[in-house]
C-alpha cells in the first residue's frame, strides 16, 4: 500500500504508526490545526474532515485508512476561505466560540455534495452528529440552506 | 461565573477615569489607556504610566486591547464597537487583540484588583472605560489635526475614520498618530450623545467570524511553540483519592515519552505527541488510596439532602410572617425539586500550555480569571506574578468552566512542567473523559417550595428552601461570602420580584467532596426553574392566567413586566392552539438583565414531545451589538433547555457515571427550537447577555408541558418521554 496521502491537494509521505488517528496526524505531524479534538470517539463531529469528498470523523479514523486517498481539511475546503458555506457562515454570523465550526462546515459540505438541495429535515438529520455547545444550530441551518441556494444558482 | 453578586453592583462612582497617552515603540503611533484612579490618589499603575486599551498605528489601524476572554459571547466585537463608535472610526480599520494578564491595568472594575470575565460583566464593565478612552483619542486627534492645519479645533470633525476640515482637507488617523503620542489626554473627554450612535445598535459584522470559519482561529489546543511537547494527565478515579504507588517503568520505555511525573493532582505524562502520551497513559500503573475519598453516590446524596431539608436552614429573606400564614392557611401546596450535577462540557476539553524557562513562566490558555492563574503559577514555580506571562487564546466554550478558583487545569500543566524539570514548552490536553469526570459541575440541588392560601383563596405565604453545595466556601474566593450562606445557592430565589406579603427563603450548604463551580447563570439555573414552575402552580391553584398573575405582582418591577408583556404579545399568548400543543412562560432577572420567554411545545400520545418555538424578550439596557445579543439569547436558551431535557451527571459509590457524549447528552440540532428574540429599546446602561437567556428556558418549557401532565416536572432532566399517566 502506498505510504502517501494527498492532503489539501498536496502529496505527503508518511511513516507514522498507521494506528494513529488521522486527527492527531493532521494536527501534530502536518500542522493542519483547523480540525479540532472534541471527544475522541466520533460522537461530536468537531474533527470532521473529508476522505475522497466524504465526511469522516478523523478522531476514530486511523491514518492507515487515509493512505493513498485525498484528505481535505477546513484549510483546504476552498482557496481563500470563500466556499459558499464559509461565506454563508460569516453572513449569518454563525460562530460563537467557533471551536466546532470547522467540523460543522466540513460535515455540511459533504452533505451538500450528496444532496445539493436538502430539506430542513434532511439538514437536521445530516447534521445531527455535530454538537455545538454554544447552540448555534439555528444559524447553521439557515447558513446551509442559503449556501445551497447560492450553489444551485451558480 | 458570578463575582458581581458579591461586589458592588455599580462601578464605584468616586473613581474617575484617568487617561494616559504613551508612544508606541519607534513613534509608530499612540496608545491610550484608562486607569481607574480612586478619589484623586495616584495608584501605582498611574504612577507607572501604564494602561493601554487602544493602539493607533501609522497605517491608521485601530487596535482595541480586549481585557476579557472571548469564549463565544462576542466580546471582541462588542468592545471594539464601543471604541469605534466614540472615535468615529470606520469598522474596516478596527482590529483587536487579547490583553496580557496584568490586573494593574486590566482589572474588572466589578471584581476589584482581579482581571476576569464572568457574571456577564464584560460590556457593563468596559462601557464607560472604553467610551472615555475612545472619546479621548478622538479629542486628541482633532486637536492634532487643528494644530497641523492652523485652524480652530471646532472646525475639525471626524467621520468614518477620516479627520476633516470644513475647507475639505482631510487627514487619516495614522497621519496624526505620532503627534497625538506627544499629547496629554483630556481628563474628561466629551462623550457622544447616544442618539448620535451610528455603529452601536447597528448590524455590524462579527469581527471573529472570518478566522473561525477558515480554521484559522487559535485555541489553546492549537498552541504550537518550537519544540513543544504534549502532555496528558490521569486524575484520581474518586474525588479525594490519592496515589499510594505509581509504576511508570513501562510508560518510560515507550519511544517518544519524555517524562512521567506524580503531581499532587494526579500523574502527568509528557511525550512528543498527544497520541504517544495517550498510549503511554494506558500502561501507567497506579494504586490509589481511596480512604479519604468521597464515596457517596447520587442516591445517598439525595437522601442526605432531603434529611437536611427537614430543618430550617440559614434564613436569607423573611418578609412578613410566613409561619403565621401557613398556620392560618385554608390550603397549602408544595413541590420538591431535584436538580442533578451538570457538566459544562465545553467543546474544547480543558487544556493549558506552559513553559518554565530562565526565570519566566509562559502560559498559553483561555482563562476567565488570569489573575488567579498567574498567582497560582507563580507560587508553584517560585516566581513573582509579574514573571508569569499569560498569552490568552480563544476558548472553545467555557460557560464558567474556565474560571476556577484553584486554576485546576492551569495548575495541572504548571505542576507537570515544574516537576518534569523540562524547559521545553508543554501543551497539556485533557480528554473528554477527563473533562467529564475530573470535576467541576453545577451543584446538585434539592429544593422544597411551599405556598399557603387564605380562606379567600388568595396567596398568603411563600417559602423556598434550598439544599446545595457552596461554590465559594473553602476556595480562595470564600471572602465573597458576606453572610451565613453562600448566596449562589439562593440567587434568583431570595430576590424574587413578585409582590407577596409573607415570603421566606432559607438554605443549607451541604458538605460533599464533589467539586462544584459556576455554570452558565450559576444559582439562577435552578432557582429560576423552581420559582417560575412553582409560581405557575400557584397561579393554577388560584385559577389565574400565568401572564396576568405575574403582571399583577410585578408593578414595582417595570423591567420584568416590560419583557414579560413583550414576549407574551409577540408569542400571541393565549392564542388558540391544537389540542396537542401548549404555551408556557417564564421571566427572570439575572446579572442585571431581564429576560422573558414563551415556549410552545407539542406533546404526542406516547409521551414524546418537542419544543417547537421560544419567543424571547430581553432588556439589557442599550443594545450595543443587537445581533450578538440575539445570538447569546439563542445559545443561552439552547444551553438551558438542553440541560433541563437531557443532561445529568450522576455518581455511583462516588464515581462519576458519565464519561463522554454517549452517556452525557448535550442538545443536538434536531431538539433545538425555533427562537425569536426581541430586544427592548432602552436608554439604561448596558448589562450582560451571556448568561441571562439561560434561566427562563427550562421553566417556560416545563410550564408548557405541565398542561399535559398530572403534576409539574420537578425532577430534572425531563428525558425523552413524559409520563402522561
Amino acid at each position: 500500500m502506498s505510504k502517501k496521502i494527498i492532503i489539501n491537494g498536496k502529496e505527503v509521505s508518511t511513516d507514522v504508526d498507521g494506528n494513529m488517528p488521522l486527527l492527531w496526524y493532521l494536527r501534530d505531524e502536518v500542522d493542519y490545526t483547523g480540525t479540532k479534538f472534541g471527544c475522541g470517539m466520533g460522537l461530536c463531529g468537531a474533527c470532521t474532515v473529508h476522505i475522497d469528498g466524504k465526511a469522516v470523523r478523523s478522531c476514530i479514523t486511523p491514518v492507515n485508512q487515509a493512505l493513498g486517498k485525498k484528505v481535505t481539511t477546513i484549510e483546504g475546503l476552498s482557496e481563500n476561505g470563500d466556499h459558499p458555506l464559509q461565506k454563508a457562515w460569516v453572513e449569518h454570523k454563525v460562530p460563537q466560540c467557533g471551536y466546532c465550526q470547522a467540523g460543522q462546515i466540513m460535515n455540511a459540505a459533504s452533505l451538500l455534495a450528496e444532496n445539493p438541495n436538502p430539506s430542513a429535515d434532511q439538514i437536521e438529520q445530516g447534521m445531527q452528529g455535530n454538537i455545538c455547545r454554544c447552540g448555534t444550530y439555528n444559524r447553521i441551518k439557515k447558513a446551509i440552506a442559503s449556501a445551497a441556494e447560492k450553489m444551485q444558482e451558480a | 461565573m458570578n463575582f458581581s453578586r458579591f461586589v458592588p453592583q455599580k462601578q464605584n462612582l468616586s473613581r474617575r477615569e484617568f487617561l494616559k497617552v504613551s508612544s508606541l515603540a519607534a513613534g509608530a503611533g499612540f496608545a491610550i489607556g484608562s486607569v481607574p484612579l480612586v478619589a484623586g490618589e495616584a495608584t501605582p499603575a498611574v504612577q507607572q504610566g501604564l494602561g493601554h486599551f487602544i493602539k493607533v498605528t501609522s497605517d491608521s489601524l485601530v487596535t482595541v486591547v480586549i481585557k476579557h476572554l472571548d469564549k463565544g459571547q462576542g466580546v471582541t466585537t462588542g468592545l471594539t464597537a464601543i471604541v469605534a463608535e466614540e472615535m468615529d472610526a470606520d469598522w474596516s480599520q478596527m482590529r483587536w487583540e487579547f490583553a496580557p494578564a496584568d490586573a494593574t491595568k486590566y482589572n474588572n472594575l466589578f471584581f476589584g484588583p482581579v482581571q476576569g470575565t464572568g457574571g456577564s460583566t464584560a460590556i457593563a464593565n468596559s462601557w464607560m472605560q472604553l467610551r472615555q478612552a475612545g472619546a479621548a483619542a478622538k479629542h486628541m486627534m482633532v486637536k492634532a489635526a487643528a494644530k497641523r492645519w492652523q485652524v480652530a479645533p471646532a472646525e475639525v470633525t471626524v467621520a468614518e475614520g477620516k479627520i476633516k476640515h470644513k475647507s475639505g482637507k482631510t487627514l487619516s488617523f495614522g497621519d496624526v498618530a505620532s503627534d497625538v503620542a506627544k499629547m496629554t489626554a483630556p481628563e474628561k473627554p466629551n462623550l457622544k450623545d447616544p442618539k448620535d450612535f451610528k455603529l452601536i445598535g447597528s448590524n455590524i459584522p462579527r469581527i471573529d467570524s472570518p478566522e473561525k470559519t477558515k480554521g484559522k482561529a487559535n485555541y489553546t489546543l492549537d498552541v504550537n511553540q518550537p519544540g513543544m511537547l504534549k502532555a496528558v494527565i490521569i486524575h484520581p478515579p474518586l474525588f479525594g483519592a490519592t496515589i499510594k504507588s505509581l509504576d511508570k517503568s513501562e510508560a518510560l520505555k515507550m519511544k517518544g515519552v519524555k517524562a512521567v511525573v506524580q503531581t499532587p493532582r494526579g500523574v502527568g505524562i509528557v511525550a512528543d505527541s498527544y497520541w504517544t502520551a495517550t498510549q503511554a497513559r494506558q500502561v501507567v500503573k497506579i494504586d490509589w488510596d481511596e480512604s479519604a475519598a468521597e464515596k457517596r453516590g447520587s442516591k445517598e446524596l439525595w437522601k442526605s439532602y432531603k434529611t437536611m431539608a427537614r430543618e430550617e436552614g440559614q434564613v436569607v429573606r423573611n418578609d412578613g410572617d410566613v409561619t403565621k400564614a401557613f398556620k392560618e392557611a385554608a390550603k397549602t401546596i408544595n413541590l420538591e425539586f431535584e436538580f442533578p450535577y451538570l457538566a459544562h462540557s465545553a467543546m474544547e476539553p480543558m487544556n493549558c500550555a506552559v513553559q518554565i524557562k530562565e526565570g519566566q513562566c509562559d502560559i498559553w490558555t483561555g482563562s476567565q480569571i488570569p489573575t488567579v492563574d498567574q498567582g497560582v503559577a507563580a507560587s508553584v514555580v517560585g516566581l513573582t506574578p509579574d514573571k508569569v506571562n499569560i498569552h490568552t487564546q480563544f476558548a472553545g466554550g467555557s460557560f464558567g468552566r474556565r474560571a476556577v478558583p484553584n486554576a485546576d487545569f492551569v495548575l495541572d500543566a504548571v505542576l507537570i512542567a515544574k516537576l518534569s524539570g523540562l524547559d521545553a514548552p508543554i501543551n497539556l490536553q485533557w480528554s473528554r473523559e477527563d473533562d467529564m469526570q475530573a470535576g467541576y459541575y453545577r451543584p446538585m440541588t434539592y429544593q422544597e417550595m411551599k405556598a399557603s392560601f387564605d380562606d379567600k383563596g388568595e396567596l398568603s405565604g411563600w417559602h423556598q428552601r434550598v439544599v446545595s453545595q457552596s461554590i465559594l466556601r473553602g476556595t480562595p474566593f470564600a471572602g465573597m461570602i458576606q453572610g451565613p450562606l453562600d448566596m449562589t445557592l439562593v440567587e434568583g430565589g431570595h430576590n424574587l420580584p413578585y409582590a407577596m406579603d409573607n415570603i421566606k427563603v432559607d438554605g443549607h450548604e451541604a458538605s460533599v467532596g464533589v467539586p462544584v463551580l459556576w455554570w452558565r447563570s450559576v444559582g439562577h439555573t435552578h432557582n429560576a426553574y423552581s420559582t417560575e414552575v412553582f409560581l405557575d402552580e400557584v397561579a393554577r391553584t388560584m385559577g389565574k392566567d400565568p401572564v396576568q398573575f405575574r403582571l399583577e405582582r410585578l408593578k414595582e418591577h417595570p423591567r420584568h413586566a416590560g419583557v414579560l408583556k413583550l414576549a407574551a404579545e409577540k408569542a400571541g399568548w393565549g392564542k388558540k392552539l391544537p389540542k396537542n400543543k401548549a404555551q408556557g412562560v417564564a421571566v427572570h432577572e439575572s446579572f442585571s438583565s431581564f429576560v422573558a420567554e414563551v415556549a410552545e411545545v407539542t406533546v404526542n400520545d406516547d409521551g414524546t414531545y418537542s419544543v417547537d418555538k421560544i419567543v424571547c424578550a430581553v432588556d439589557c439596557g442599550i443594545a450595543i451589538t443587537p445581533d450578538v445579543i440575539k445570538a447569546q439569547m439563542e445559545g443561552g436558551i439552547g444551553y438551558g433547555l438542553g440541560s433541563c431535557m437531557s443532561e445529568a451527571v450522576t455518581l455511583t459509590d462516588g464515581k462519576v457515571d458519565q464519561a463522554n457524549f454517549y452517556n452525557y447528552f448535550p442538545m443536538r440540532m434536531s431538539k433545538m427550537p425555533e427562537i425569536e428574540v426581541h430586544i427592548v429599546q432602552s436608554g439604561e446602561s448596558p448589562t450582560g447577555v451571556g448568561e441571562p437567556g439561560t434561566p427562563p428556558a427550562g421553566p417556560a418549557v416545563a410550564n408548557a408541558l405541565r398542561k399535559f401532565l398530572k403534576k409539574p416536572l420537578t425532577k430534572l432532566p425531563f428525558g425523552d418521554r413524559l409520563d402522561l399517566a
